[in-house]
Parts: structure tokens; C-alpha cells; sequence
């Protein structure tokens, strides 16, 4: 495994980020603007004792991925827009099964085939409710290269550690920039394992959650024999058709999220404390926020940046701490507003909330931020 | 006398499947052919996807997981990569596995990995009540095919011995021995194999093509059924509306994690 400084792609970083984390399986389709990291991986896993394989379909990959979490293996897939869309009923099965597994999406504009090669942030609601029925949901928002790194090895963790799947929400400006970055030595970043049994295997219920709402799920080959399905389960992982458990079983997939907040939900607060105004943006638009808020302080006006990195579960408490302080927040996001309809939920009537959009696959700039800033 | 109980989660029973369907008679199959392997159960992982065929492993003692409709290849592709040393059984329907999941399939057969599909195949869309699938034969009824099957159907085993499957048979469930046998080989076959197990469904395939009983459906794959060494013999004319059964395809052919992990260099950390 490399370590120390380097100059890198934004795709490249996540494909280290995982190996970092102890990824040692993906299972892929080809598809712009996300390949990179197929295409690294297929040359590192090998030589890290893992393995790679190029699936016939997106629904196979995300398929093998599971498959492969399933006897043990930390595993990763990695598309974009329409192949996220292929993904989404088999990321509902990791979900109900609570496999852990790290899904990338490496945002391009749509609808359909869209743009392949043009940026966006439109997917945001997608990795929220893409797979039907109620679930939960972790996703991840880096914006530098540095962050595609750390963040991965992050989303590697937060899914070991709740069983369920995460989804890295990058995009393609951040997936092709190129930035350097700093890889530390094994060890420095913590690395979460899944907990194992320690019952006899005669006393195991794979879906009982007897410490906190996170089920200890064996290995398959480990000597815990049980079954996992798709369909609504009891604590023994076999199917049910009470609607009752079917709601116990779900309410505790949920609160095993929820209940969670301050360990899953990271935000980077920029110059917020005396804010008069907070831009709120993830990804490639919180890279030209920022440059908004130094030239807004330059000029006077308080300005702050709320950076999400995690942007499900929605950061309602990092936000509705600045009710009463902060006047307006103007959120920026390369979609028709994704982001600004959360943020007015959570400010509820709190704060004035403006938008600036873009659906043009092009980055939103600093200087159009500004604008919005001017006309507050 | 076999004794199968060791192998079933008896408090799983009784199962869904109707009285007559096939399937039990496969479950019996498989079991055997597990036992004559001497598979420990602990180290045997068995893969479904979604019909009444794929409820199979819930009622079996091993790692079982009951996937999507289709995907249960794809499951299995990477339980085995993550895994090499867990035996790897995948099975299905006949439109689990050739309509939804064709793909995986076709895919599977030619990338040769060491594991054993078992496809059965009872020619309708059992559990949403008697649709036609790929495999219903042409002019037979089904619940949307009202005027008889328009489509033609898939010969399953010629299928995947195109895509490059290096172990092709086909049993039924009235030559249950022979079919459990037939299993047996597909094990000790290294890379994919692939069996076609021929089972009745009077309930729903039965019903509209009046064979509503489990010994009306035997006795047609009786009739239909023919020994492979037969088979060879017989004319175009002979051979309509019946198939062989048997081993009908075996090559030798390194499995794609031997050749894989030597390309790749693979090492084991």
C-alpha cells in the first residue's frame, strides 16, 4: 500500500482509500465518469490478497458485492447516474439483509443517458429513496481529493460498523480533478472491522440486536449457518408475514442510523460562528463556496460555508443550530434544488433560505455565489 | 434408508410447495448428492433468487441466501471470489434464471467459475399463479398466453452449453435417482456445471394444460424423456416434442480463479 504525499485523481484516491480500509473486492461496470476506479483497482487488489472482477451488468456487480460482503470480504462498487439506477433494488437487499458494502456514485447529469461526461449533483434524492420501501440510509459527500481518500476509508467504517450499505455521493469534477494529497501509513486512519458472534453457533440469531440496534451477523464458512433473505424477517433471519415484526425488524434498521447522528453526520463549519449569511454546499460547489465566503469576508460581509460530508442522514442539527444567528442560507447544488427543499424542512420557517442552481453540467463559480450574497 | 434430517431445519417444514410439484424430489437430489460428496454444511453456501424454486434453501441446513429475482449468480460469483473454499451451489427457476436473469447466465457459463447452478425448470411462472416463461413450450398454456404459447422457447441445456458452460446435464424428477447422480457429477466437476432438472408444476402449469396432477406431470416427463445414448439414435421426426436427459456436455477447462489468481498474481494476505 502507497503511502505519503502524492499529486492524484480524485477517482484514484477512493480506489486507495479503499484498499486503506481493507477493500478487497469489487466487482464493477464500465461506466463514465467513474471507471478510474475499476480500472486502478483491477491492477491493486490482486497484490493486496483481494480480488476484482468486471460483472456482465451494474445489477450484477452490486449483486457480487453483497455476495462477497456476505463470506466476509469488505467489498466496493463504483458507477454513475444510469448505472446507480440499475443498482437500486439490490442496494434495498443490503439494506434489509444488512450487509455492509460501499456503492460510489460518481455524479454526471441526467435524466437517462444524459450528459455521461458533464458534472452534476442531481442523484442526491436517488441515494436517499432510490430502492423502494422505507430503509435506511448513509451517504457521503467528499469534495477535494484528500476528502475522496478519508471519506472512503470513512464509508468503510460507517458501514462495517452499522451493517448497511454506504454510498459515496462524489461527482465528476472531484472524481477527474487532479490535487495532491497525503496517504498515512497503515494504522494512523482507524479501520472498523465488523463485530463476529462469540455465542455458540446453537444459541445465534443473526437478526437480534442485543447490544444497540446493530445485529451481529456471522460470516458465511464461519461455523454460523443461518439464512438471509430479501423478505421481511424475524431475528432468526427466516421470513415472516407478521406486519408487526415486519415493523419491529424496520423501526430498528431505521433507529440503528438515526439514533446515531453524532457518530455518522460530519460537517465541516467554515467561518459560521458570526455568519450573517451561510452558503450550504457539498461536493464540487462547496470548493467555489468557499472561495465565495474569503472574497465576501474581504469585502466585509460575514459570510460562512456549511460543508456537509455526510449528507444522509440530512444534517438537520448542524443547521438548525444557526436559527436565530444566521439570517439567510443560500444553497447552491448542481440540481434543481435536492438540497434547498431539505434545508427549508429543517430550518422550518427559520432562516431565509435562497438557491442557486445550475443544470448545465457546468461548475457553479464563486462569482455567481457572490451575486446571491449581493442580493441579500 | 437415507436419512435426510440432519440436513433439513425441520422447524422450517412443512414447505410452500404444492402437493405433486417437483421440487421437493430435487431438494431429496441435492441433499443426497451433498451427502455422497461428504460437503461439510458449514462450508457449503447455497444461493437462490426469487419463485417458488428459490424458496429451496430456507428449508436446508447450510449458509443459504435468498436473493433477488435473477441475481442469485451474481450473489454467488461473489461469494466464491471472496470465498474459494466454500462449495457454491446456485439454483432457480426457469424463469428466475433464463428470463430475468439471462444475462448472469450467460455470463457465468463462460467465465467458468468452480460452482454448480441448479436450474428448475417446471416451464410456467409458478408462485404469481401460471404465466408463460421462456421455457413454456411453444402452443401450451398459461395464464398470459390464453390462445397457447406464441413465443419459442429456450432448450436450456443447448443454451448454456453456447455460452460456454463446461458441464451441461439434464435430469427429470421422475428419473430421481439418475437426477441425483446427475447432481453428484456436476460437484466433482471443476469450474461451472450446469443441470437442468425437468419438474412438474400441476397447480399452475398442470391446470391449463390438463396434466393437473403430480402423476400427470411424471408421466409426461416419462414419456418425453429420453437417455441420451437413445437420444443419439433417434431422427429429426423421433425426436420432436421430447429431449434428452443425461450428461449431455463435459469439458475440461482451468476454472477462472485458477486463472485468475495466476494472471493476477493474486497473493494471499
Amino acid at each position: 500500500m502507497i503511502s505519503g504525499k502524492h499529486f492524484m485523481q480524485g477517482n484514484d484516491a477512493i480506489s486507495y482509500g479503499a484498499l486503506y480500509a481493507g477493500c478487497r473486492f469489487f466487482g464493477g461496470y464500465p461506466i463514465t465518469p467513474s471507471t478510474e476506479i475499476a480500472e486502478r483497482l483491477s491492477i491493486e487488489l490482486p497484490k493486496h490478497g483481494g480480488r476484482f472482477i468486471q460483472m456482465e451488468d451494474e445489477i450484477a456487480a452490486m449483486a457480487s458485492i453483497i455476495g462477497a460482503s456476505i463470506a466476509g470480504v469488505k467489498s466496493l462498487t463504483a458507477t454513475s447516474g444510469p448505472g446507480f439506477s440499475l443498482k437500486q433494488e439490490n442496494i434495498g437487499f443490503a439494506c434489509m439483509a444488512e450487509v455492509p458494502c460501499v456503492v460510489v456514485n460518481v455524479q454526471r447529469a441526467g435524466p437517462s443517458t444524459g450528459l455521461p461526461t458533464g458534472v452534476s449533483q442531481s442523484d442526491i434524492m436517488q441515494a436517499r429513496w432510490g430502492t423502494h420501501g422505507e430503509h435506511p440510509c448513509i451517504a457521503i459527500t467528499p469534495a477535494t481529493v484528500q476528502e475522496q481518500f478519508s471519506e472512503t476509508v470513512r464509508a468503510f467504517n460507517l458501514s462495517e460498523k452499522y451493517r448497511t450499505p454506504v454510498i459515496i455521493l462524489s461527482d465528476e469534477i472531484i472524481g477527474h480533478m487532479r490535487e495532491a494529497i497525503f496517504i498515512p501509513e497503515a494504522g494512523v486512519l482507524p479501520v472498523i472491522d465488523r463485530c463476529k458472534p462469540v455465542c455458540p453457533p446453537s444459541d445465534y440469531k443473526p437478526f437480534s440486536a442485543v447490544d444497540g440496534d446493530v445485529p451481529v451477523l456471522a460470516n458465511f464458512g464461519e461455523g454460523y449457518r443461518y439464512h438471509i433473505t430479501g423478505l421481511s424477517h424475524d431475528v432468526t433471519g427466516f421470513p415472516t408475514n407478521s406486519g408487526e415484526v415486519a415493523q419491529r425488524e424496520l423501526l430498528r434498521m431505521m433507529r440503528k442510523i438515526d439514533a446515531n447522528y453524532d457518530d455518522i453526520v460530519q460537517v465541516e463549519e467554515y467561518l459560521c460562528d458570526d455568519a450573517d449569511i451561510i452558503i450550504f454546499a457539498t461536493g464540487a460547489v462547496a470548493r467555489s463556496a468557499k472561495d465565495t465566503v474569503n472574497v465576501a469576508r474581504s469585502e466585509g460581509i460575514k459570510v460562512g460555508l456549511l460543508k456537509p460530508l455526510t449528507i444522509w442522514p440530512f444534517p438537520d442539527k448542524h443547521i438548525q443550530k444557526y436559527i436565530g444567528r444566521a439570517k439567510t442560507m443560500i444553497v447552491a447544488e448542481m440540481n434543481l434544488g435536492q438540497l434547498t427543499g431539505e434545508v427549508r424542512r429543517a430550518t422550518d420557517g427559520g432562516i431565509k433560505i435562497r438557491s442557486v442552481c445550475r443544470i448545465d453540467a457546468s461548475p457553479i463559480t464563486p462569482t455567481e455565489i457572490l451575486k446571491e450574497v449581493h442580493c441579500v | 434408508m437415507f436419512d435426510y434430517s440432519s440436513y433439513l431445519r425441520k422447524g422450517k417444514l412443512p414447505h410452500i410447495w404444492c402437493p405433486g410439484c417437483g421440487h421437493g424430489i430435487i431438494m431429496k437430489g441435492l441433499i443426497r448428492a451433498i451427502d455422497a460428496m461428504g460437503w461439510s454444511k458449514d462450508e457449503t453456501a447455497i444461493a437462490s433468487g426469487i419463485g417458488c424454486a428459490s424458496r429451496l434453501p430456507g428449508y436446508v441446513d447450510f449458509n443459504t441466501v435468498h436473493t433477488t429475482h435473477g441475481r442469485s449468480i451474481a450473489f454467488a460469483t461473489g461469494i466464491k471470489l471472496a470465498n474459494p473454499k466454500l462449495n457454491v451451489v446456485v439454483l432457480g427457476g426457469d424463469g428466475d434464471m433464463t428470463a430475468i436473469g439471462g444475462n448472469h447466465l450467460i455470463h457465468a457459463c463462460r467465465r467458468n467459475i468452480d460452482m454448480t447452478l441448479i436450474i428448475m425448470n417446471n416451464n410456467i411462472y409458478g408462485m404469481t399463479g401460471g404465466q408463460y416463461s421462456p421455457t413454456t413450450p411453444n402452443g401450451m398454456g398459461a395464464t398470459t398466453a390464453p390462445y397457447g404459447m406464441i413465443e419459442n422457447n429456450f432448450d436450456v441445456a443447448e443454451l448454456v452449453a453456447g455460452a460456454g458452460a463446461t458441464f451441461v446435464a439434464r435430469g427429470t424428477t421422475y428419473h430421481a435417482m439418475q437426477m441425483t447422480d446427475i447432481i453428484k457429477q456436476a460437484f466433482k466437476h471443476k469450474g461451472f456445471s450446469v443441470v437442468e432438472v425437468i419438474a412438474g408444476c400441476p397447480t399452475n402449469f398442470g391446470r391449463k394444460n390438463k396434466r393437473a396432477e403430480g402423476y400427470s406431470m411424471l408421466e409426461w416427463q416419462r414419456d418425453t424423456a429420453v437417455p441420451l445414448e437413445r437420444w443419439q439414435t433417434m431422427g429429426a421426426d423421433e425426436r420432436a416434442d421430447k429431449y434428452p436427459i443425461g450428461i449431455l456436455h463435459k469439458q475440461e477447462r482451468e476454472d477462472y480463479l485458477t486463472t485468475y489468481d495466476r494472471m493476477a498474481g493474486f497473493k494471499a494476505i
